[in-house]
């Protein structure tokens, strides 16, 4: 009858709020309050941050710098592709393009590394599996995120975001060992 | 159509400012278009460009 | 001489302009949906993958049509119907500008046209995101411009005609809330199409080699501004259509017109930043800027949802007690017409909004939370609970109320019309909270291949994660079959049904006025302000039942908001 009418009164401001209405509104503001806080509190006290170091890059200044760590801490290769073993607490880099993750690396559980992220051509999604950790990853920014791998074993990095015909074909390795 | 002796009070007081804003839509345009427009949009994309080139 | 019809049904009006402006948005809005639903099918069929129907590039072929032919063409032409209604029917007036509305109408259908030529033709499989340095033929992006300029215009007719109202005086007072709520989605579809235009016009001059670079991440945030914004004009749109459903069913007055009204302005204000949800894993924005956005500013948007999650069913049951459905608490609602689908349409968008798409919403936007959500198969799955089960089966509802009274058609199988929004909800609903636990297993979303058939390096997803998937396309196939029944309901009245006005002829259907005889030129009478009310007593509890729905919608919510922080806490440590 009325959500379609004009409101019965003139001066609607002024007509008195419901008790009920009242009373969930104070409760849903709290609620809102929590998501809030939620997330500061979280950069505070919880784990699992991105940090927001990130560079401007050009993809073959990034790919010198994944050529140089291959150069110096390659120790294997699987179905063609550079495995490595940087030292724990370094800087390591791991590149997209059409369609792989490369290299693979290799890391020591427990330890820390500065991983840097970026894209040779265009966007693509990581997400490293079964953990399932996703980061969007794209071309001309170099992302860096400091992570702490806490369970050993073999993770798949499935390629998330959309990438042309061969998106399915775009899986990396990452392996994280005692 | 002098009806309005009837009922003094209804036409006479003045309309809150908040139904007032709440009633004027290019007002409300004004400020719907203006807030994400600088939160969202120009704060957006001065993080962006001020991102450092890589060493 | 503005010609005005009323109808004898529901003594509304009809501004004649006005009245084929609503008929043919409405109805290609409906071609889009049939279209973007035998895509779905195809979609569906392809991420069972058991079945796997398509090959690749059909795949993401059709992926992006279905994207774009539901989410973009269907919704924002039914929107321009909806505008139309909400600004000349619901306040008597006279559109203003019927020239331009047609100039809405011809660059919408040309654009839509335009893109999806180019997406059949092949070249453009760029997803609608089309996110940079991927390219799509020049006239992929140029149809998506001139169906924004058009929609553009439809919001200027739409605010010139509240304009015409206003000098015209053709309703006292302050507008209806329903026409407030379309307010409300305008103002956002002017947001929206704005940062459309600055970020599709220099992508489309790339396109064609005048621009040698565009920046991927500054496409992104900008492009943001279009994609999620444009599901905020959904939800405003959506939420005026159940105000206007529980008016038109029950007969109901909103709890409090400054509440709700209060309710929208936090929409305005505050709803469009959530743009942000989609960049919150992006390199190079910081947290400070992720976490303003991504909370609506403290999540003010989140409290007006829940304002409306409570004043509109609360309307409903205060309207119903009225009659006397007083016994316990859910008389009201037990009793409620179930079997018209203009009600059971409304409240099954209102439930999955609320439980599935409001609740996964919030969750996945927490800054740290879409860590471990972003880009998998959760996100479809929360957005289908939105724009899907949402808004889709809200404009469906309102649909069949407009039928007879805009097409003056009576509704033919009416038995099929009674299941159809269970069928239609209980479908999507099982693809949705199947995908969702799927995201929750990391299976990514526009992937065609689970299995990685051909890569060189494998990876195996859990077989829990096939099973879930299986069920959940299963669901879509039911929910296609639902989407079927409304068009086949719908159309089919269109074509057959009894006709109500002796010329509602075939033409009449599709956007021509009905015969000369049933339009004057006499002015319509001015729309009253709504009956005064007895005066309510503010202390009471008048709607306690629906406050239990409500207070379960908010245990749902706290309980799954923090399992999910539990989830995060047990993956790696990164800062
Ligand atoms: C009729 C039943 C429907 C079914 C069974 C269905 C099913 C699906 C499926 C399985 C996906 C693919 C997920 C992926 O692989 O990423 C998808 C994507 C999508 N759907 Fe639907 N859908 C339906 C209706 C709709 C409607 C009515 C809308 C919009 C109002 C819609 C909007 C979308 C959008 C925007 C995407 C994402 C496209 C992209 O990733 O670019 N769908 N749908
Ligand atoms: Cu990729
Ligand atoms: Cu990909």
């Amino acid at each position: 009858m009325t959500s379609f009418m004009p409101p019965a009164d003139r001066i609607w401001w002024k007509v008195p709020v419901g008790r009920q209405e009242i009373i969930w509104i104070a409760i849903a503001l709290v609620w809102c309050l929590i998501l809030f806080f939620m997330m500061p509190y979280w950069h505070i006290y919880g784990k699992q941050n991105l940090s927001n170091e990130a560079y401007q890059t050009t993809p073959a200044k990034f790919g010198a710098k994944v050529q140089a760590m291959i150069d110096q801490y390659k120790v294997g290769e699987e179905a063609g592709i550079p495995i490595v073993k940087p030292p724990a607490g370094s800087d390591v880099y791991l590149l997209g393009r059409l369609w792989q993750w490369y290299p693979i690396l290799d890391l020591e559980k427990d330890k820390t590394y500065r991983l840097h992220l970026s894209s040779m051509d265009w966007q693509h999604g990581f997400s490293l599996q079964p953990i399932n950790i996703n980061i969007q990853v794209v071309p001309g920014y170099e992302m860096v995120i400091t992570v702490t791998p806490d369970q050993a074993g073999e993770y798949g990095i499935v390629c998330n975001e959309y990438c042309g015909i061969g998106h399915h074909t775009m899986v990396g390795k990452l392996y994280v060992k005692e | 159509m002098n009806e309005t002796t009837n009922q003094p009070d209804e036409k006479k007081e003045r309309i809150p400012a908040m139904q007032s804003l709440l009633d004027n839509p290019f007002l409300l345009l004004f400020i719907g278009v203006a807030m994400p427009t600088v939160f969202y949009l120009m704060w957006g994309i001065m993080e962006i460009v001020t991102i450092p080139v890589a060493p | 001489m503005a010609q005005f019809r009323t109808c004898p049904d529901t003594g509304l009006y009809f501004h004649k302009s006005a009245e084929s402006l609503i008929k043919a948005n409405a109805v290609v809005g409906a071609v889009f949906l049939l279209v973007a639903g035998i895509l779905a099918l195809l979609v569906t069929l392809t991420r069972w993958q058991a079945i796997h129907l398509l090959p690749a590039d059909q795949f993401y072929m059709a992926l992006t049509a279905h994207g774009i032919d539901a989410l973009i063409f269907w919704i924002i032409f039914f929107e321009m119907a909806v505008l139309y209604v909400a600004s000349s029917v619901l306040l008597r007036c006279r559109l203003a500008t019927p020239y331009w509305g047609w100039v809405q109408f011809a660059l919408m259908m040309v654009g839509s046209v335009m893109t999806n030529v180019a997406i059949f033709q092949g070249g453009s499989s760029v997803m609608m995101t089309s996110y940079v340095p991927m390219q799509a033929a020049p006239h992929f992006y140029l149809g998506l411009i001139l169906f924004a300029v058009g929609a553009l215009i439809g919001c200027f007719v739409f605010f010139g005609t509240l304009v015409v109202a206003k000098d015209e005086k053709t309703y006292e007072g302050s507008v209806p809330l329903v026409t407030f709520g379309a307010i409300t989605a305008a103002i956002i579809a002017v947001f929206t199409i704005a940062s459309g235009a600055i970020i599709l016009v220099p992508t489309f001059l790339w396109s064609i080699g005048y621009i040698s670079h565009i920046d991927a991440e500054m496409y992104r945030i900008i492009w943001w501004g279009l994609g999620h914004s444009s599901q905020q004009i959904n939800v405003a749109a959506h939420v005026s259509i159940w105000y206007l459903i529980a008016g038109l069913v029950f007969g109901a007055r909103p709890m409090s017109e400054k509440v709700s009204r209060a309710a929208f302005l936090l929409y305005i204000f505050f709803l469009q930043l959530a743009s942000a949800h989609h960049i919150l894993v992006d390199p190079g924005v910081s947290s400070e800027w992720k976490v303003f956005n991504t909370s609506y500013a403290m999540y003010l948007a989140v409290l007006a949802s829940m304002i409306h999650g409570l004043t509109v069913p609360g309307s409903i049951e205060v309207a119903q007690r009225a009659k006397g459905l007083t016994n316990g608490m859910f008389e009201w609602l037990r009793k409620a017409p179930w079997d018209n689908p203009v009600f059971s349409g409304m409240f099954i968008s209102l439930i999955t909004f609320g439980f599935i798409g409001g609740i996964t919403g919030v969750v996945m936007g927490t800054e740290q939370i879409n860590l471990i959500i972003h880009n998998t198969i959760y996100v479809p799955a929360h957005f289908h609970a939105t724009v899907v089960t949402g808004t889709t089966l809200a404009f469906m509802a309102i649909t069949y109320f407009l039928i007879p009274v805009l097409f003056r058609r009576q509704m033919i199988l009416p038995g099929l019309a009674k299941i159809q929004p269970y069928l239609f909800g209980g479908g999507m609903s099982i693809l949705i909270l199947f995908m969702l636990g799927a995201g929750t297993m990391g299976v990514s979303r526009r992937h065609w291949d689970m299995d990685f058939t051909g890569a060189a390096l494998g990876f195996d997803y859990p077989g829990i994660a096939y099973t879930m998937m299986g069920i959940g396309a299963f669901g879509g196939v039911i929910g296609v079959l639902g989407g079927a029944a409304f068009l086949l309901v719908t159309v089919g009245s269109l074509l057959f049904g009894k006709k109500l006005e002796p010329s509602a002829g075939l033409l009449q259907s599709f956007g021509v006025p009905l015969a000369a005889s049933c339009y004057s030129s006499t002015k319509p009478e001015i729309l009253p302000m709504a009956p005064p009310l007895e005066h309510h007593d503010t202390t009471s509890f008048e709607a306690p039942g629906t406050f239990v729905l409500a207070l379960l919608l908010l245990v749902s919510f706290v309980v799954y908001y923090f399992i999910n922080w539990k989830y995060l806490a047990s993956v790696w440590p990164l800062s």
